[in-house]
């Protein structure tokens, strides 16, 4: 099997993620040679998948943003479809039934259609339903994807249109939930770009969920000649005044590119290259990460009266988006039935999945000793679980039980080893960075801590920064 | 190399980049981003398209000179006249 010692490249990708692949396909398309190294054996990074006894589990992808119908123009999803040449139906998605915010007093519905949700506010705000058309007329408005962009915090700008705090809440939850790097705020231009992608564009999923992109997206990039190596990290950048003169391989091999695109992360990048201190930037580590429950069942969500896509859920007056003191955060987090949307024929998943996301400490998972960690995964998959039922038509635990045929659950600490990112930090480091450029000419960053997140954000992070860093310049 | 066939050429590069737009009855006096949904990544890949399939060149300071697919015309039918001899 080839080392790759000595080979040289146009460009390097690090990481097989979302926005490496996008990136890879870019540039494969207009002839560079390229080589993706990702460390893991399978590729989607956060995005990925895997099978236990005969079950195949996704991770990551509840929903696809930013679903527009076929024929609507000039929106993210249609762009990228373009900049990757591969046709909107590779990917099947298939619609939402419909998501729901729940907050104790009130609840928000939301669908593929803006309409439903103007008047759900009208609805149940409405005080605010003027002051809301003011606020999303002021979002179209903004162009929240210039690289020039300078940061400012989203509930500063949101005070100036919406006076209701309950209100305010609702609208953030899902947001920060599906794209926030930082603790109880977001950033403007984050919250324009996930605002438009849920709650104006939509959701949807493809049958086969995430193994269906990842399998159009790799089929892309080999077509066109990229080459990858799964299971082969990068373990060092070396360095030359500003330059990125080689890679040092976890194999020990050494190999050149022009350009260094990496997925890693803000600080995760950082401490690759030989000219930074080892513990490099430790106060960019983001604080956000998330515990999921699955539940793996013999019957269909719908059948037990599990009809929604996506429930938000908020149970205290107000909406905390923090690192929890406790191990997880029961007092808000995100169900998500893969089962609920519009599948065509209304053919069924095979199995019936309740996903359950809440906000996690870090330092406390990785604290534990093996046999603690699993007790502690025993302990809060239960109490997650309870609370989640709270918000949902009602169904006994017992019920849910006897349906239950696998469960699983993922911490912090699995995310840090699965994906890299320092902290089990989801949404990266609250330190973006727009331009991705780095200390060095030669090496930027794509995906998460370019700033573009989520499964459309990530693959339109890698597309903007391989056009705006090579193609453009060529 | 004819105004035509160079037209047809721009036209054949939209097709494959933006699938989804129909091409059947662009004017050629009138820009292209007044017809078709075009944006600063799509004229990216008329350009990129230009270079890898015809080994045509074009700085970034002339890409207002695609604007209508008349002045892609006036525009690249001398580059390929020069490509050709
Ligand atoms: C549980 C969960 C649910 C989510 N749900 C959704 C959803 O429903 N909808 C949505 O839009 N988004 C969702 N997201 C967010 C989305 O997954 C991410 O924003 C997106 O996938 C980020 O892609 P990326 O390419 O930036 O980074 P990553 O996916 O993190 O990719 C980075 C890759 O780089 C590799 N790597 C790191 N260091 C090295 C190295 N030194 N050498 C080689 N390889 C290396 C890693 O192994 C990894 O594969 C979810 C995330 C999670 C965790």
């Amino acid at each position: 099997m080839s080392t790759l010692e000595g080979e040289r490249y146009d460009a390097v990708i690090i990481g097989a993620g979302m926005s490496g692949l996008a990136a890879g396909i870019r540039l494969a398309l207009f002839n560079k040679r390229v080589l993706i190294l990702e460390r893991h054996n399978a590729p989607g990074g956060l995005n990925s998948y895997y099978s236990r006894s005969g079950l195949r589990f996704d991770v990551g992808l509840h929903a696809m943003t930013n679903f527009v119908r076929q024929g609507v123009k000039g929106t993210p999803l249609t762009k990228l479809f373009r900049q990757l040449r591969i046709p909107c139906e590779a990917f099947a998605l298939c619609e939402q039934y419909g998501s729901r915010i729940h907050f104790p007093d009130v609840q928000l519905e939301f669908t593929n259609d803006f309409t439903h949700f103007e008047s759900q506010i009208a609805d149940k705000f409405p005080h605010e339903a003027d002051n809301f058309r003011r606020l999303v007329v002021a979002l179209k408005a903004f162009d929240e994807t210039a690289l020039d962009y300078q940061p400012c915090g989203a509930k500063d700008v949101i005070k100036k249109f919406i006076h209701d705090p309950i209100l305010t809440d609702m609208l953030l939850l899902p947001l920060m939930y599906y794209g926030s790097a930082n603790e109880n705020d977001m950033d403007w231009a984050q919250f324009v770009i996930m605002f438009k992608s849920i709650y104006c564009e939509g959701f949807a999923r493809p049958f086969e969920g995430v193994r269906c992109i990842l399998r159009e997206l790799t089929k892309k990039y080999k077509s066109l000649g990229g080459e990858r190596k799964m299971g082969l990290g990068v373990k060092r950048i070396h360095t030359l005044n500003t330059h990125a003169k080689a890679l040092e391989l976890d194999n020990g091999s050494m190999i050149t590119a022009d350009h260094i695109f990496s997925s890693a992360g803000l600080v995760e990048t950082l401490r690759l290259c030989d000219d930074q201190p080892p513990n490099t930037g430790g106060e960019h580590i983001g604080k956000l990460s998330y515990v999921e429950t699955i539940h793996a069942l013999d019957i269909q969500p719908s059948a037990l009266g599990w009809k929604d896509t996506i429930v938000f859920f908020n149970t205290q007056k107000e909406f905390t988006y923090r690192c929890p003191q406790l191990p997880v955060d029961l007092h808000s987090g995100v169900i998500c039935f893969p089962n609920n949307y519009h599948y065509v024929n209304d053919e069924p998943l095979e199995q019936g999945w309740l996903r359950i996301t809440a906000l996690a400490n870090y330092n406390y998972w990785k604290s534990l000793a093996p046999d603690a960690y699993q007790d502690a995964k025993t302990e809060w998959f239960t109490q997650l679980t309870s609370t989640a039922l709270n918000c949902l038509p009602p169904v006994s635990v017992d019920v849910l039980k006897s349906h239950t045929v696998d469960i699983d659950m993922f911490t912090p600490t699995t995310v840090e080893r699965f994906t890299g990112h320092l902290g089990g930090a989801i949404y990266g480091s609250p330190q973006k960075n727009r331009n991705g450029k780095t200390h060095l000419d030669n090496l930027y960053l794509i995906g998460t801590d370019q700033g573009f997140l989520g499964i459309v954000g990530a693959m339109l992070s890698g597309i903007s920064m391989a056009n705006y860093h090579v193609l453009k310049n060529d | 190399m004819t105004h035509e066939e160079v037209k047809q050429i721009v036209l054949d590069i939209i097709a494959e980049i933006a699938p989804d737009e129909d091409i059947s009855n662009v004017k050629p006096d009138v820009r292209l981003r007044e017809q078709l949904d075009l944006d600063s990544m799509d004229f990216l890949d008329i350009v990129m398209e230009l270079r890898k399939k015809h080994g045509i060149e074009v700085p970034e300071e002339d890409y207002t000179k695609l604007a209508s697919l008349d002045s892609c015309a006036e525009y690249l039918t001398p580059k390929f006249k020069a490509k050709a001899s």
